[in-house]
């Protein structure tokens, strides 16, 4: 085999040794979707969504009350970190060249990488000890805290896809730097800073293990925010270790409703973007 | 995904001026110093947070460390029972079933990133990049419920008896096949880091520049040598980043662990016992733990948690900017 064909050779098997990796990698992703719709779609019902989950023994019983708390937990997450993290993202992409400017994003990008469950300890030690109970405060502090990051870099990212000349065509209409910032150039990023936060959220909505030992669980309808509460991903880690067959059911079934929720959150916010920038 | 390093200052009006420096003397200014006080009030919140992380998890923990002493990280004995807290079965666990995870995770990430960044042509690359973006979308406590009931039960009846009759001679595969164990984690673990790997990795090949990539085609190198000399070499450190990356965030992995490792605080030198990790104990034993030493031992654990993904995690961000501040400003869109 002369020089050249051997290149060619190598090129086409490491060329498809990465096309194979591709599929691969892909594998999972096709058999989590299959099992989770295979063995979820049974246990689903109307019922599902809106009952108690059912003692050991009794048939049906739903996530109910679980879907609620995570509704609070993450409308509680949100309060706390979308104005916080889209008025640090303002401030890192508006004024942040400084030194403070990179001090602080370069802890908001060490902060993404902190263990969900150590995020949980930390509340637990701050909130759930002085306030001496487990509480929806605390678990919604908690996913709140693991959003922050997230939502201040994403925020920084899109408010510097604002053009300058926006900018630039305000200050010299005389209009001050703080409207500038506030009517023109977060009002025009909106769209993109609410698709970060959507992103935010969905990723907060399958947190477990901050959730453990903060905003515990209940089985019963809950939505005062000094009692523990409920919440999907905690209901379906309780179904899933149970011994009771009945219940691997509903946690299948929770978990169906886990993924389409994340997932729709996610295709649907990227399909929306997506045919917005073609629209320009 | 975002982008893996802050854009330059533009030069723009606005932020040229510096802080402090020329201050302004217009009408209104003073508002205009307010607003820009109080976002930088918000901005400094993950710098707080990070601290108070530190100071509340050290200060949680003291009763162990006074205890124990820095014996702790050593002490081979968990047993609450006996007030017996010792750190090594769980930072074993934890370095065991991420390095596998890693091992298993990084070829294939490696070859996903080359094909997104390098190969697929862009029709095709951002769906598929975005496919492999859903994988990392998926719940944790999801991928725990799928390793639980179909992960493990394949291992124990296929995979493990394969591995004990092929590679039983070798004390890594030694032991009876039960599933739950080191490889069922790592397994997982493997499946649930590669995503963020490959999409880390494909942003560092981008940020190599074009004219490097073109330079090689123009000389006659194939597509795949191209890649080899002329990319890869550039952006070695962000890959090393991008597997740091990874490793945080399987050292920190909690639920999807938790569920399949079996939670044995044991030490033992095969992939195939059950054993724990410094997350995974965290996560079962901490809503219970009663006695005050008990949380501290656990807040400990936590602790050290904390401060090996901080260290990874800073040491990969510096990586992997570094690939984003190579010479020649021209870069691939």
């Amino acid at each position: 085999m002369d020089r050249f064909a051997k290149r060619a050779l190598v090129d086409l098997v490491m060329r498809s040794a990465c096309t194979l990796a591709t599929a691969l990698a892909l594998a999972p992703l096709v058999s989590v979707l299959a099992y989770v719709g295979a063995q979820g779609l049974g246990g689903l019902s109307w019922g599902f969504f809106t009952e108690l989950p059912a003692p050991v023994g009794e048939s049906g019983g739903g996530v109910g009350n679980a879907l609620l708390g995570s509704l609070v937990l993450l409308g509680l997450a949100g309060c706390f970190a979308i104005p916080i993290g889209v008025l640090a993202g303002v401030y890192l992409a508006e004024f942040g060249i400084g030194p403070f400017g990179r001090l602080a994003r370069f802890c908001a990008d060490v902060a993404t990488g902190v263990p969900s469950i150590i995020v949980g300890v930390f509340v637990y030690s701050l909130v759930v000890l002085s306030m001496r109970r487990f509480s929806a405060l605390a678990g919604g502090l908690a996913l709140g805290i693991l959003m922050l990051p997230t939502i201040t870099r994403t925020t920084e990212e899109i408010l510097r896809l604002v053009p300058d000349s926006l900018r630039e065509a305000g200050l010299a209409l005389g209009v001050p730097e703080r409207r500038v910032i506030l009517r023109i150039v977060v009002p025009t990023a909106a769209p993109g800073v609410a698709t970060a936060v959507t992103l935010a959220l969905a990723r907060a909505a399958g947190e477990t293990a901050p959730l453990l030992f903060t905003a515990l669980n209940s089985r019963f309808w809950s939505t005062r925010l000094d009692q523990p509460i409920g919440s999907l991903p905690v209901q379906l880690y309780s179904y899933a270790l149970s011994p009771y067959e009945p219940w691997h059911r509903q946690a299948w079934a929770t978990a169906l409703v886990l993924v389409a929720l994340v997932l729709t959150l996610n295709l649907g916010v990227r399909a929306l973007t997506a045919s917005r920038k073609e629209l320009r | 995904m975002q982008p893996l390093e802050p854009s330059k200052p533009m030069t723009r009006l606005v932020t040229r001026r510096r802080p402090g420096r020329d201050r302004p003397r217009r009408e209104g200014d003073v508002a205009d110093r307010r607003f820009r006080l109080l976002t930088a009030a918000f901005a400094s919140t993950s710098v707080v947070l990070l601290g108070a992380m530190a100071l509340q998890l050290a200060r949680a923990s003291k009763p162990a460390w006074r205890r124990f002493g820095l014996g702790f990280i050593g002490g081979q004995h968990w047993d609450p029972s006996r007030e017996l807290y010792g750190a090594l079965p769980f930072i074993v666990g934890t370095v065991a079933s991420s390095l596998l995870a890693l091992l298993l995770a990084i070829p294939v990430a490696l070859g996903v990133a080359i094909l997104l960044a390098e190969l697929a042509p862009g029709r095709l690359a951002r769906p598929l990049g975005q496919l492999v973006e859903l994988l990392a979308a998926i719940p944790s406590v999801v991928y725990g419920l799928w390793g639980l009931f179909v992960l493990v039960p394949w291992l124990r009846v296929t995979v493990q008896p394969a591995l004990v009759e092929t590679l039983g001679a070798l004390p890594l595969f030694r032991g009876t096949p039960r599933g739950f164990g080191v490889l069922a984690a790592g397994l997982v673990l493997a499946i649930m880091s590669l995503p963020s790997v490959a999409v880390v990795g494909r942003d560092v090949l981008r940020a190599v520049p074009a004219s490097h990539r073109e330079g090689a085609l123009a000389l006659g190198a194939t597509r795949w040598e191209a890649v080899r000399l002329a990319v890869l070499p550039q952006a070695r450190a962000g890959l090393v980043g991008a597997a740091l990356l990874g490793l945080g965030r399987a050292l920190g992995e909690t639920m999807a662990v938790a569920m399949v490792i079996g939670n044995r605080p044991e030490l033992s030198g095969s992939l195939l016992s059950p054993a724990s990790t410094l997350a995974s104990v965290v996560a079962n034993e901490f809503a219970e733990a009663t006695d005050s030493l008990h949380l501290a031992a656990l807040s400990a654990l936590g602790l050290v948690l904390f401060g090996v993904t901080l260290l990874l995690n800073l040491a990969a961000r510096l990586l992997v900017w570094q690939v984003g501040r190579l010479p020649d400003g021209a870069r691939r869109a």
